[in-house]
Order: C-alpha cells, then structure tokens, then sequence
C-alpha cells in the first residue's frame, strides 16, 4: 500500500522532478483548474471526510483557503491523504502541490528535504495517552511499556530520546496511521499512544469509552505545526502564506464570515480595507484576484472560525484555545501585517 | 584453415550486416548498446532532477546516528546507532522471516501435498479446501488477519495463558524460558559435535559394508539416538550445567529475552501458510509425475513400501519438484516486503522506511533495499540451482 505509493513517488521523482521544482506552480493550478492538497489519512477534527466523502477539517481547511483565494471557490480542491511516511515524498515529487497535514516544523525539513512551511497553524507538544486503569499519573512511570507509535514522524524520534534521557526501556510498536494506531492500542497491543497532544484529544473523543483514557501531563516536545510547499517556487509559497495569515489578521480584527460583506461596505479601518481588497492592491501582488482576502474569510471562515468549527471546545474534540489563541489574548497566533 | 583465410581476405563492411554470421553479434551488440544508453540516460535524468530539488545523492547519511528504536533487534541496535545498523538490523529481520518462512512452508507444503493423495476421502477434501482457500486469498489480507487474530483473541500480558512454568502466550508475544548455559556446558556440546562425526563415519561404514554383505544396519534410528542421546547422557553426567531463566511479569510487560513478537508471528504464519498451498501442490504434481509402474516394478522385485518411496519415488519426484520450489521460496522472500503492513520491522520499515523518511534519501534508500532483494533472491536461486544439480536424475 503505502510502500507502493512511495516506490511510485521515488520513480515519479525521477520523471517528473525536474518539472515539478521550479515551474510556476500556480500557473499550473490555474491550468489544470484545482489545488492538489496533501492531508492525513484521518485524525478526528484535523481531517476527516464527512458523510458526503468530502475532506473535512482544521487541515483540509487551509487548502480550501488557497482554493477560496485562487478561484474564489472553497472546491477546486482535490485531496491526496498520505500517511506519515509518503507525505515528503508526495511533495517533493510534485505529486502535491501543498501539504496541510499536521507537520512539524523543523529546521532539517525545511533545510535538507528542500520544503518551505510558510507558518504554524497550531502549536503541539508530543504527549501519552494510556487507559486509567494502569494507573499512570506520569509519563516517568512508563518504563517497560510498549508505545504505540507512527513511522516517520519526529514523534518517533522524540520518544526515543525521552526514553533514553530518562534511562527507561520500551517497545516502540511501529504502526502507519492513526486509525491502526487506534486499533492496537484499544486491542491491548500496546499501553502508550504517543503523539502530538492535539491529535491524542483527538483520537480519544473517537473512542467508545473516552473517559476510561487519560493523557499524561508530560509534554515532552515542541511540534509546531502548519502547512508546506515545495522550495524553489516562492511566489506560490506567498500565496499559502497569506491565505493563512489572512485567516489569522481576519480574527484579530474581528472580521468573520458572518460580518464580512458588513465590513467590505462599512469598515474604515484600512488593514481590514487591505485584507479585504477594498483598497491597496495586495491581490495583484500576490498574483491573485483583488477579492482574495475577502472570498478567504467568507468562504472558508477566520481562524478562529475554522478552530471553533472542527477542534474547538464545543466539538467532540474538545480542544481549548491555549497558546493557540491571537498574540493579544495571550497565545502564539500571530500574522505579520497586511500591507 | 583455407576457409578461414579466404573470409578474412574478402571482408567487407556491408558484410557486418549481410552475412549471417556476423550479423548475429552485430546485433546483439546494437541491443546491449541499446540498453546501456537507455540506463544512463534514465541515471542522468535522475541525478539532474535530484540537482533540480537541491538535493544531493550520496551516502554519507548511513553514518548518521539513526536516532529511532527498533522493536526486535538480532544485533546490538540502539537510537544512536548509525542507520547502516538500523539497516543491518532490518536485513537481519528479513532473513531471519524468510528463513523460517521457507523452513515452515516446505514442511507444512510436503505434509499437505502428501495428504492431499490420501485415499481417504475427508482428509483429501479438507486438504484441498485448505489449499483452494489459502492460495486463492492475497497474502496481505492474510498477514493482516493472522495479525488481526492474534492481537485481537489473545489476552493482554497481566492475563497471559500460562500453560506450563515460565511459558506465557499474550497479545504481545509468546514468551519461553532462556537457558542459562554454565561453564561445564562445552561438554554437552563436544558430546553433540562428537555425535555427528562419528555417525558419518558410521553411515560410510555402514554403505560399504552393505555393499560388502548386504547386510543392513538401521542407520537413520541409530544416527538419531546418538546424535540425541549421547548429548543427553553426557548433560546429566555433567550435573545438567543449564539452568532456565524464567521470564516475570513486570510492571507493563512480561520481561523475558526469548519472545516471539506479534508481528513475527503472524508474518511468519501467513507467508508460511500462503506459500505452504503453493508448495503442496508442487509436491502433489511431483509425485503423480512418478508413473505408477515405477511402484509396481519396486513391488515386483520385493522392496519395501517405504523403502520404495525413499529409493524410487521421491528421487523420481524430485526432479519435478525443485525448480518450481525455488519459485516459491524467491517469492516468500519477497512477499515478506508486506511487513511493512503490520509493523514488522525488515529491510522495507527501517531503510526503506524510516530512514528513508527522517534522512529524505528516496533514491539512496531504495536503491539499497532494491539491491538487498536482488542479492537474496540470486543467493536462493544458486543454491536452489546446486541442490538441483545434485538431486538430478544421473542418466546411465
């Protein structure tokens, strides 16, 4: 399956590589009419696909972002899930042309494997869940387990620094998706599920029983997480950019999708204007409609919006706003200016 | 001689084509030529768009350290061992299913090939509903299920059936006890050792002197009371120099060296399973081949049921069974690339996999793995080509 799917990349690499790299990838997009979007294979709120089979989520809306900013409609996307494991290779083979699915940034990602993540759109930590009736209130406790884990992640690399740190053994239990991951950890394969925290909050809201599951305190890692392009194609890096930071300026300003068409007529405030397309040409400079910003927020939502909607804390997931609430509330969000 | 001077006198450049004997070699060089271009042109393509990305090739990322644990590890392996071990360590993997795989495959194939020709009814039914069954599902819906069953069926490790002392079967792995070898163990192994050699002195004596006389010995019972029994009796004489150490439950697991993981398992049973359908059939078609005349001819002359078998049969049967076995073992190695589906940690997870992943060395990576593959197969293939040889009918 996957092994496949990275064989078909490593050749794909050498046939159409050269292609991919530098081209105007834009120019395609606009050729060929769609966005070629990069998601997990399903984490609960992050991206799923809803009864009509269409990719939902905190990810996938990203994508729909650039779609909205591009065509002006949220559906000239077409989704390619990848797991841990075939995403870089999807990307760097132009396969995709973005990739929204819970990456860590990292310097060796962004250096060596030749990607540009263009920003973070939530900042994670790896923690533990383990059912409660092991009766672990720490993450120190956990010598001897065996961690349920996906290949190819730095979460794997992470925990077996943790583990080292801390002179405690464990048998990491390789699995490829977070639904595997879900059956061997409720089948009693493994004691630990380790990931991003977000996703764990996530996984858990999905189980049959979540109350029987605890996620330890320990935090044991930084895993800022956003959206990547290829390197070597900035122009189309910028327009991924500012698609999120779009989302980002839009909730600190208090611009929503209910309000929008509201603040086009009536707002005086010109970075709302700038982000809006009413005055400046931000649009033209990115290369897009002058509308851009505006069909963003109307479309697809602020970023508060798109958090509330899928992972916030009137969802199943639950997950509170933390440090990813806007710089002046305290968090980390935070867009550099419009103009 | 004349001949010869003549052509070399009158040759022509036209004749590299016109004249069929050279033209067959000029042929084939064209065409190797052919290929060859074709390969560079495809690695010069690949190193440019390599360039392109920004990425360069070369392998000096093996000696990295590694920086990921591995479940089930033949060497010594830790996360700040470099990913050539990592890599090693999945090889090791692989050989170690593949092995084993062959070994079970060919026993449970030539006990289900054999049944398959009972006469009694049921067991040849059931046999061929088994091979049917086995050889026409894909093997990886077969690893999953075996995975699958014994994930799923088996009690968690604080539960694990124990049947005897110090054997545990859990969802996590199937646990024996690890001997414990003392010092005065060496004699056990010179009693073992002493055992083998004298019994192919004895098999050699035995041949000749049945050639000699004609006279019998039972060589087989023999060889195997002594090769067992003589260490046996030297253990206890040596006051049994072993002791067991037993695996314990521990806070999370059951702690004890000598486990058989999950995964192991359940890749193991499947290939070996999958393949063994295979592999029975092989054996059947090998033996009907053996006209019955053969077994009649053996009668008329007064041999022995099963020595006919041994004698006539089988040797015959051999000869149609062997290559296609070969197949079959060259397709379990491969096969067993599937690993990767339930985790289990060969060539394909760590190089291919992982390393592949943290280092983004796609082309590095599975030009290694493609190579590992290559040489295991050409190494079954001569084997199975020697063994071949040696098993052939001699025309007299």
């Amino acid at each position: 399956m996957s092994k496949l799917k990275v064989l078909l990349a490593a050749s794909a690499l050498t046939v159409v590589g050269a292609a991919g790299a530098n081209a105007a990838t834009l120019d395609d997009i606009k050729a060929k009419g769609f966005v070629q979007c990069g998601v997990s294979t399903g984490v609960p709120g992050f991206s799923f696909t809803d009864d009509a089979g269409n990719w939902q989520g905190f990810d996938p809306a990203v994508c729909q972002g650039v779609a909205a900013a591009i065509f002006g409609d949220t559906s000239k996307v077409k989704y390619t899930p990848t797991t841990g494991k075939t995403r870089f290779t999807a990307l760097a083979s132009g396969e995709i042309d973005m990739l929204a699915r819970n990456t860590t940034w990292t310097l060796s990602r962004d250096a060596d494997l030749g990607f540009t993540f263009v920003g973070v759109n939530y900042y994670d930590g790896q923690g533990f869940m383990v059912p409660k009736a092991l009766g672990v209130s720490s993450a120190k406790q956990l010598d001897g387990a065996s961690v349920c884990i996906q290949t190819g992640t730095t979460t794997e690399l992470n925990l077996a620094d943790y583990f080292r740190l801390n002179n405690m053994s464990y048998e990491p239990v390789p699995i490829e998706t977070n639904e595997e991951a879900r059956t061997n950890y409720l089948a009693g394969r493994c004691d630990v599920y380790t990931t991003d925290a977000s996703g764990l909050a996530a996984s858990r809201a999905a189980f049959d029983d979540p109350s029987a599951h605890t996620i330890l305190p320990e935090i044991i890692s930084k895993e800022p997480l956003g959206p990547l392009v290829r390197e070597g194609d900035e122009p189309w890096g910028d327009i991924v950019r500012w698609t999120l930071n779009a989302m980002i300026t839009a909730e600190e300003y208090g611009v929503s999708s209910a309000n929008v068409d509201d603040m086009v007529a009536n707002s005086d405030n010109p970075e709302i204007r700038r982000l809006l397309g009413v005055e400046g040409n931000m649009g033209e400079m990115l290369g897009l409609d002058a509308k851009w910003g505006y069909n963003v927020i109307k479309q697809v939502g602020n970023y508060g919006e798109v958090f509330e909607k899928y992972i916030g804390s009137n969802t199943p997931i639950g997950l509170e706003r933390g440090i990813n609430a806007q710089y002046k509330d305290g968090g980390l969000i935070y867009s550099p200016p419009i103009r | 001689m004349a001949a010869i001077e003549q052509d070399s006198e009158s040759f022509s450049l036209g004749q590299l084509w016109s004249d069929k004997r050279y033209r067959a070699v000029v042929t084939q060089i064209l065409v190797v030529a052919g290929v060859f271009l074709f390969i560079a042109y495809l690695a010069t393509n690949a190193v440019q768009n390599l360039e392109a990305l920004g990425k360069t090739f070369g392998f000096e990322f093996l000696w990295e350290p590694a920086s990921y644990d591995i479940n089930q590890a033949l060497i010594d392996y830790n996360s700040r061992s470099p990913h050539i071990r990592a890599a090693v360590v999945g090889f090791l993997n692989t050989i170690v299913v593949a092995v084993a795989g062959c070994a079970f495959a060919t026993v449970l194939g030539f006990v289900f090939g054999v049944l398959r020709l009972s006469h009694n009814w049921l067991i040849n039914r059931i046999v061929y509903c088994f091979v049917e069954f086995t050889r026409n599902v894909p093997v990886l819906v077969q690893i999953l299920l075996w995975h699958g069953i014994i994930v799923h069926t088996l009690p968690p490790p604080r539960d694990a059936i124990n049947p005897i002392e110090g054997v545990f079967l859990s969802n996590r792995g199937f646990y024996v006890p690890e001997p414990v070898f003392e010092p005065a163990f060496w004699s056990v192994v010179v009693a073992f050792l002493g055992a083998i050699v004298g019994m192919f002195f004895f098999s050699r004596w035995a041949k000749k002197h049945q050639e000699a006389t004609g006279q019998i010995y039972p060589v087989f019972s023999i060889g195997v009371a002594a090769i067992v029994g003589l260490p046996l009796i030297v253990f206890f004489i040596a006051g049994m120099p072993m002791s067991l150490e037993f695996p314990e439950m521990g806070t999370f697991n059951i702690r004890g060296d000598l486990v058989l993981k999950p995964e192991f398992t359940a890749l193991w049973f499947a290939l070996s399973v999958y393949t063994s359908a295979f592999i029975a059939e092989i054996v059947r078609a090998g033996i009907q081949s053996v006209s019955h005349g053969q077994t009649e001819a053996s009668y008329a002359l007064g041999i022995k049921p099963n020595w006919t078998m041994r004698l006539i049969i089988i040797p015959q049967a051999l000869r149609v069974i062997v290559p296609p076995l070969t197949s079959q073992y060259l397709n379990l190695t491969k096969n067993s690339s599937l690993a990767i589906a339930i985790g289990y940690m060969d060539i394909v997870a760590t190089l291919g996999g992982i390393t592949l992943n943290q280092t983004g060395k796609e082309m590095e990576c599975m030009m290694i793995v493609l190579l590992i593959y290559l040489s295991i197969s050409l190494v079954i293939s001569a084997f199975m080509n020697w063994y071949n040889k040696r098993i052939a009918l001699v025309e007299r």
